[in-house]
């Protein structure tokens, strides 16, 4: 997804079979492209450049849910530094830190044991990648249910350890421990086949090189591995990154997103549907925006120059 | 660094820490309420909940063909004209269509919302079906032109000589050829179009027309108090199992497709 960025579009100059038609079908061929791309040009213009400039138009106007909106110019923009979106931001940023780290470990984990085929290991694979089938709304409310009853294998666990119940969603903190735990089973065989096609096209010749040269194993991994897996990680990074700042299903439904666990798309979808404000929401999705945009061309500029 | 049988054993362990979760909710779905009841009150429970499951099935699945065809016609057309036609506003319309990776959709839920309330598409599976499309546009361009491009055009010249017109011979010929790719992109937005929860529940107003998620989000959230878990597990296996048989069929495609997807080039 990110190198597509940099990919040149192919210049189709195919050569027609007859120079006499060439002309024909040459004008034949564009008219056809037109009318061919027309249905996704109006799509993504209707769909995503009106709602884009929409957004921005509307951050700088007084735009209640019912009623009628007028401009305000910055005033919106205020929302920015209300006490409980400077609390969504760092639980957001809190959040996504150790989702990134755990799950990274994790699939990163995965993707050694399994890379090689070996007898099972085809089993395996799919079954890490399992959980990724299921819908993140559906995972949610499947943990939503292993959390809190008492009848639920984990609390059976416990209760056969005679440790008694936790609270696994009680506080802001072991909600996030607990949804982190959830995320890493739903999203750890996604990542972990990432890793592996990037392991799988490293060249075998050169841990053959590296073994000849009398590295161990250890060695190996620090020395060869990471380096050239480089780009995978951070291709990886960058959607868990992104992936985790625009959190909302998980907390949403398992903590109904509570003050010490909402995210900032929470808090985004609080100031329109319950707050009933849309120009503070469209200011802080704008604010949002601006960041993750800034953020994404960091990481772009980190692979490309990683990469080559 | 695990070895040998070790690594057996771990990977073994592991499968089975997978497997557990959705195991337990399979099972608490098939347990009474009380002893003696039988295994399938859960899901009789869930099928009378709300306007019935049934409706909510067929919502989901409307929203899904939906977002389905729109993708895969769209995209195939457009990958064509993005491959082997060069027409003015090519790049711009590439590009464009990429940034919508850039911007995450929740962050324009909101004038989407309005948008889709002038539209006339408001609290509509059509609208909401569309919208998903869209989020699906970047894949599905990127994975049809590359199809595209991969196809030697010789293969449509020879079609052109053999008195094809550009369009039939799009039709005849080089659809066989991005099939994989078409299949690819179908799985992938039918998956994320039947797991979608923000937008159909920001978009979706009357109960008749809630989807799956929304209508199970519902239902933990108890609106009669008490919630009912067991019914909560039934639609946890209901609204998951259609996407894990279609992730095993299909795997092959889905693997290949998002590693060609994420890493290519």
């Amino acid at each position: 997804m990110v190198s597509v960025v940099s990919s040149r579009v192919a210049a189709p100059d195919t050569p027609a079979p007859d120079p006499r038609r060439r002309g024909s079908i040459a004008r034949g061929r564009r008219r056809l492209g037109i009318a061919y791309a027309t249905p996704m040009a109006v799509l993504v213009a209707v769909f995503f450049v009106v709602p884009l400039g929409l957004m921005l138009w509307m951050s700088v106007n007084h735009w209640p849910l019912v009623g009628a909106s007028a401009p305000n110019g910055v005033e919106n923009f205020a929302a920015l530094s209300d006490p409980l979106f400077l609390r969504a931001v760092g639980f957001t940023l809190k959040y996504t830190a150790v989702t990134t780290v755990v799950l990274g470990l994790v699939a990163f984990g995965l993707a050694l044991l399994v890379q090689h085929d070996r007898p099972g290991s085809g089993f395996v694979r799919t079954v890490f990648f399992l959980p990724s089938a299921v819908g993140l709304a559906s995972t949610s409310l499947l943990f939503y249910g292993l959390f809190t009853t008492d009848s639920s294998a984990l609390n059976q666990v416990l209760g056969f350890l005679g440790l008694g119940r936790v609270d696994w969603l009680g506080s802001g903190g072991s909600a996030l421990g607990s949804t982190v735990a959830m995320i890493t089973w739903r999203f750890a065989g996604f990542y972990m086949l990432i890793l592996m096609t990037g392991l799988q096209s490293i060249d075998p010749e050169l841990y053959e090189a590296a073994r000849i040269d009398g590295a161990n194993r250890r060695q190996i991994l620090w020395r060869v591995t990471l380096p050239l897996l480089r780009p995978t990680l951070a291709l990886a990074m960058v959607l868990s990154l992104t992936g985790s700042l625009l959190a909302f299903d998980q907390f949403f439904i398992l903590t109904g997103g509570r003050h010490d666990t909402a995210t900032v798309v929470i808090d985004i979808y609080r100031e329109a549907f319950l707050s009933q404000d849309l120009g503070r929401a469209a200011a802080v999705s704008v604010a949002t925006l601006a960041v993750l945009i800034v953020l994404n061309f960091a990481q772009l500029r980190l692979i490309r120059r990683e990469g080559r | 660094m695990i070895r040998g049988a070790g690594r057996h054993v771990t990977s073994a362990a592991l499968a089975v820490l997978f497997l557990l979760p959705l195991l337990w909710t399979l099972h608490s779905s098939l347990t009474g309420r009380q002893a003696g009841d039988s295994g399938t009150g859960n899901y009789r429970r869930l099928a009378d909940y709300g306007s019935g499951l049934g409706t909510y099935l067929l919502n989901t699945t409307v929203v899904a063909l939906v977002a389905v065809g729109v993708t895969v016609v769209t995209t195939t057309l457009g990958g064509y004209a993005m491959a082997r036609v060069a027409f003015p506003g090519r790049n711009l319309l590439f590009l464009v269509t990429l940034a919508i990776l850039m911007v995450p959709y929740t962050t324009i839920l909101v004038p989407l919302y309005l948008l889709l309330g002038w539209l006339g598409l408001q609290n509509s599976l059509l609208g909401l079906g569309l919208v998903l499309a869209v989020l699906q546009l970047p894949f599905g361009l990127f994975m049809m032109r590359n199809s595209f491009e991969a196809l030697p055009i010789e293969l449509e010249e020879a079609a052109l000589i053999d008195g094809c017109s550009v369009g039939g011979a799009l039709w005849r010929v080089l659809l066989r050829g991005v099939l994989p790719g078409i299949v690819t992109i179908a799985l992938f937005s039918f998956l994320a179009a039947w797991n979608e929860f923000v937008a159909p529940l920001i978009f979706l107003t009357d109960g008749e027309k809630f989807t799956l998620p929304v209508a199970l989000f519902n239902l933990q959230s108890g609106s009669l108090g008490s919630v009912d878990f067991g019914a909560l597990q039934a639609g946890v296996v209901v609204s998951a199992l259609p996407c894990v048989a279609v992730f095993l069929v299909l795997q092959r495609y889905y693997v290949r497709g998002f590693t060609s997807g994420a890493l290519k080039g």
